[in-house]
């Protein structure tokens, strides 16, 4: 796009905006914009860059509390964990890249994230994912899911940081719009907290990183869209990552960070130099002028269009004090990379961009950043939700073969062991992870000495801290499907118990929630209730909701995902040696439930799998029941008394008590469970009724076990005990475990075709 | 003991390796920038596991031809001992100073999980803490962690005696379905001609620690601090 050419009616619908959109514009800055203006307002208006149809319902969520260091509206949120210490995270969709080029697409998701993590000081020390496929009976499918794989190792693992844990679902929703979510949370000194601000009159701004490139122009505006029959062209859209130049880049900001050279930070992600020039201007209220002839570029000549909307990866923007630019250019060139002064922070309100002398942007400020349009679409209850909730149990026929059953579930997709993707990954770099993938959470102990982020004052002396960090990642959005807020509230609640089967306290979450067009009402009433259960539910366990990311356009040729709001959730234990794991532990221990089975099969993978189909109404959410019930877990771990703790979701209790078996790394080991309620056997053995933990204590601790549940007033009852090479479940289910693991173990890869 | 660890761009274990060495072993680990070429008076040099220079090329290549790979070359001619882990040993092998190539792995995959190593020989200074064919549990990861080597090279090293670790079951029998990555002879590390360059494709930094509940590596650790203070007090 040469600088010349005219604005016409059609280049802005080619920008992705509607014609009020462009009114809006040349009102704002009291004339028509040049082309390169254009394309700034087309990605600093687009959905992903501005969230003009989510905002107004995003004001829901809780984000504050006594932990809260950073809520959202900085490039992460930052939670205090006490010792000095404070954690960093977030999660971002890389959905449509994901989709045309799933390496790279994966890869640079993956890359974005880190960016924003490290951009706030913090040093990243884990990384999660959950992805999302169609039915691996779909063209292209397994082609996408070895590509993402692929790409979020290659990038994570060069890049030194373990990918510790995450989910994987299919389901045929997907088949025309993967989900790939990556999020990354990072470790910081409490005190030394970086922002995206551009302050300091005179200041320089300074580019640091890759040189600038082509690639990626118009990522922004591509995730701001439907796909359809042409969306194989658009693959120059998608950005081409360099995990081991973002290394460096790590390495190389960490050290500056340890340093005071520096006033503000922000990595150039989406909408690249554009988004970091006018967004650090605006936090700090202040200006710019920038000259473009400063930047380096990897692609001989370029445009100044090219230029502010290239998305190439690695690369941050930075403000320095004054005289002290000599400071960071010695550190980047350490590290071997390129480093420019491009510009200066004014005091007018104004980011004024010159190339070749020309000047080539005059805009103010607050119109590009604040101005974007608000929209409060318009929603409305789909015709069909009613329908889908209604489901008649007696049509239902139960299996003779429960057996048989388990079988067919365990060796699903959705439910088959997942060693074939988080086996690609390294979870075990940086050797702080001490529960690891397979879990029900991971745990992350915090290591005395963290280069650049402690001093010296940690080594060899008092212990820095006990504490660890607990880390999932959840959504069934078959669940949100049939009733978006109960599935949202259950996203927070399944995330919370998790992360209490391994003995941590919930302290926050972020979000990346994934939906269709939101210009459908259908749409965009699933995007509100499911705000507003995820909302709800986090006041309910005190999470408040500190960074988070919106996903829209998941659509393909009208057909969108299940309403998608993937919950990601920390929590803390203060003492890490204190962690708990789901498996059984020892021969004759007791198994003890916390909870109460339910009637219920709304939504389950059983229902979906043996009956094909997906109805009803998801499991109830009582939150007082479920707070009980996790507070009994972790209270129990925290005492020492609970020895396996496993919560019970996707395939319902007998798919959790096999797994207490399965999962084992000594090897396996059985158990004999005998249930009293009076439900229908399918029913009680796969439905996925919420609030409910499987726990085993020695014989010698049951009764304190059961006093401190009946003290919490969480209903609990012995049902067990471990033992043996099966799992007998009354006399409706008897299974050879060894048989059962064998296949569990092997489904995927021959799902995927490979050994 | 003095460990030098020398980090490339790239680098990813250089702390855990400073971590287990220091904190762990109370010894003293200092990091040495591949642009140097002062070992600060080192006894023993680590290079660490990672991507440096993101593999481009080849997995080493690059990082063999660092400013302070002529000094770690000069130290080795006076005897000195290096121990190369995952990339470490790649670089190693590019810059000739142990045998052998490693090659992408036979699955095509990246790997990252527990695996069982056999100790075939315990007069190196890198295992003689360990007994003769202990088995220990040592985690991998890697991309290209495939042993190759040229079959009479590998005969010619073998009744040297410079293999020293075997891919293995746990009770430390050999077999395809136990080598995770297709290396030749099941060969997990080995040493030079002299002995005193190490070089091994698992991480004993990893399960060296009881927090991460396995501590089979420290023995390799171990072996090296022992040699090192026999050496010492026989001068």
């Amino acid at each position: 796009m040469k600088q010349d050419i005219k604005v016409t009616p059609q280049i802005v619908e080619d920008h992705g905006l509607t014609p009020d959109e462009y009114k809006m514009i040349v009102e704002a800055i009291g004339r028509e914009p040049n082309i390169t203006e254009l394309g700034i307002f087309s990605v600093m208006w687009s959905e992903h860059c501005s969230y003009k149809s989510s905002r107004v319902y995003l004001k829901e969520f809780p984000t504050e509390g006594p932990r809260v260091l950073q809520g959202p509206g900085e490039n992460a949120g930052i939670i205090d964990i006490g010792d000095g210490l404070a954690v960093a995270f977030k999660m971002e969709s890389h959905n449509h890249p994901s989709f045309i080029e799933p390496y790279q697409g994966a890869a640079t998701g993956v890359g974005g994230i880190l960016r924003d993590i490290f951009t706030m000081g913090a040093r990243p020390i884990a990384n999660l994912n959950s992805l999302r496929f169609g039915s691996l009976k779909a063209p292209r499918m397994p082609y996408l899911v070895k590509g993402v794989v692929a790409g979020i190792g290659g990038y994570g693992n060069t890049m030194g940081i373990p990918t510790v844990g995450g989910e994987v679902f299919f389901d045929e929703c997907y088949n025309g719009n993967i989900l790939v979510n990556a999020f990354t949370l990072g470790i910081m000194d409490a005190s030394r907290i970086y922002r995206g601000k551009a302050s300091g009159v005179g200041n320089p701004v300074i580019y640091v990183g890759s040189k600038t490139g082509r690639d990626g122009i118009h990522g922004a505006t591509m995730a701001s869209d439907e796909f359809d029959e042409t969306s194989e062209e658009r693959r120059p859209t998608v950005q081409v990552g360099d995990p081991f130049t973002e290394k460096l880049l790590l390495e190389a900001c960490l050290e500056l960070m340890a340093t005071d050279a520096i006033v503000g930070i922000q990595d150039m992600g989406a909408a690249g130099l554009t988004c970091s020039t006018f967004e650090m201007a605006s936090r700090a209220g202040s200006g710019m002028e920038v000259d473009l002839d400063k930047v380096p570029l990897r692609a001989g000549e370029m445009t100044p269009y090219e230029i502010m909307l290239s998305e190439s990866q690695e690369r941050m923007l930075l403000v320095a004090h004054q005289g002290r630019e000599q400071d960071v250019m010695k550190i980047f060139e350490k590290w071997d990379l390129e480093c420019a002064v491009i510009g200066k922070v004014t005091d007018d309100g104004m980011v004024r961009i010159t190339h070749g002398g020309k000047k080539v942007v005059e805009l103010s400020v607050a119109p590009v950043v604040h101005n974007a349009p608000v929209y409060e679409r318009p929603m409305k209850e789909p015709a069909w939700q009613r329908e889908i909730q209604s489901l008649d149990i007696n049509s239902i026929p139960v299996p003779n073969d429960l057996n048989e059953v388990l079988f067919r579930l365990m060796t699903s997709p959705n439910l088959t062991r997942k060693s074939w993707v988080w086996e690609q990954y390294d979870y075990m770099v940086m050797t702080n992870t001490v529960v690891v993938p397979g879990s029900d959470a991971a745990v992350i102990r915090i290591k005395d000495h963290i280069p650049s982020i402690t001093g010296e004052a940690h080594a060899g002396g008092q212990k820095a801290t006990k504490k660890g960090i607990a880390l999932t990642s959840d959504c069934n959005s078959r669940y949100c499907y049939l009733d978006p807020w109960t599935g949202a509230a259950l996203a927070v609640a399944e995330a919370a118990r998790n992360l209490s089967c391994v003995g941590a306290t919930p302290l926050g979450i972020t979000d990346c929630l994934n939906f269709g067009n939101p210009e459908k009402p259908e749409i965009m009433w699933q995007f509100v209730r499911a705000v507003e259960g995820m909302a709800e539910a986090c006041r309910q366990f005190q999470t408040p909701v500190v960074s988070g990311n919106v996903s829209f356009y998941n659509e393909t040729k009208g057909n969108a995902i299940y309403p998608t709001p993937v919950v990601a959730m920390i929590g803390l234990l203060d003492d890490v040696e204190k962690r708990c794991t789901p498996w059984w532990k020892d021969d004759k221990d007791v198994i003890i439930f916390l909870g109460r089975n339910e009637a219920e099969i709304g939504g389950s993978e059983y229902l979906s799998l043996l009956h094909q189909k997906i109805a009803g109404h998801p499991p109830q959410l009582d939150f007082k029941r479920e707070r009980a019930v996790q507070k009994v877990c972790r209270t129990g771990i925290s005492r020492g008394l609970i020895k396996s703790a496993h919560d019970v979701s996707e395939g319902g209790l007998a798919v959790a008590l096999a797994e207490c078996s399965i999962l084992r790394p000594e090897g396996l080991l059985g158990s004999t469970i005998e249930l009293t309620d009076d439900i229908r056997p399918d029913v009680l053995l796969f439905g996925e009724s919420a609030s409910r933990i499987i726990i085993s204590v020695a014989p010698d601790n049951v009764d304190l076990m059961l006093t401190i549940a009946r003290e919490e007033g969480a209903a609990s009852k012995i049902i067990g005990r471990v033992g043996g090479r099966m799992l007998a479940v009354n006399n409706i289910l008897c299974i050879d475990l060894a048989d059962l693991h064998a296949q569990w173990a092997t489904a995927l890869q021959k799902m995927l075709g490979e050994r | 003991m003095k460990f030098g660890i020398i980090v490339f761009p790239g680098s990813n274990c250089d702390d855990d390796c400073r971590h287990v060495l220091a904190d762990v072993l109370g010894h003293e680990a200092f990091f040495i920038w591949h642009k140097s070429t002062d070992l600060n008076g080192a006894n023993c040099l680590i290079l660490p596991g990672g991507f440096s220079y993101g593999d481009y090329l080849r997995s080493g290549a690059m990082a063999a031809q660092s400013p302070v790979m002529k000094s770690v070359k000069k130290f080795e001619k006076e005897g000195g001992l290096i121990f190369g882990i995952c990339n470490g040993f790649q670089i190693l092998q590019e810059a000739r100073l142990l045998p052998g190539a490693l090659i992408r792995n036979s699955t095509l995959k990246f790997i990252c999980r527990d695996v069982f190593v056999r100790v075939e020989q315990t007069q190196s200074p890198f295992t003689m803490a360990c007994r003769n064919g202990q088995v220990m549990r040592i985690p991998i990861a890697h991309m290209d962690g495939n042993f190759y080597m040229e079959k009479k090279s590998l005969m010619k090293i073998t009744d040297e005696n410079q293999v020293l670790f075997r891919y293995c079951d746990p009770d430390g029998n050999l077999g395809k379905e136990f080598n995770p990555n297709g290396s030749m002879e099941f060969v997990a590390g080995v040493t030079n001609e002299n002995g005193n360059v190490c070089g091994m494709m698992p991480h004993p930094e990893r399960c060296s620690e009881s927090i991460l509940g396995n501590r089979d590596g420290m023995k390799i650790f171990e072996s090296i601090i022992s040699w090192w203070e026999s050496k010492e007090r026989k001068t």
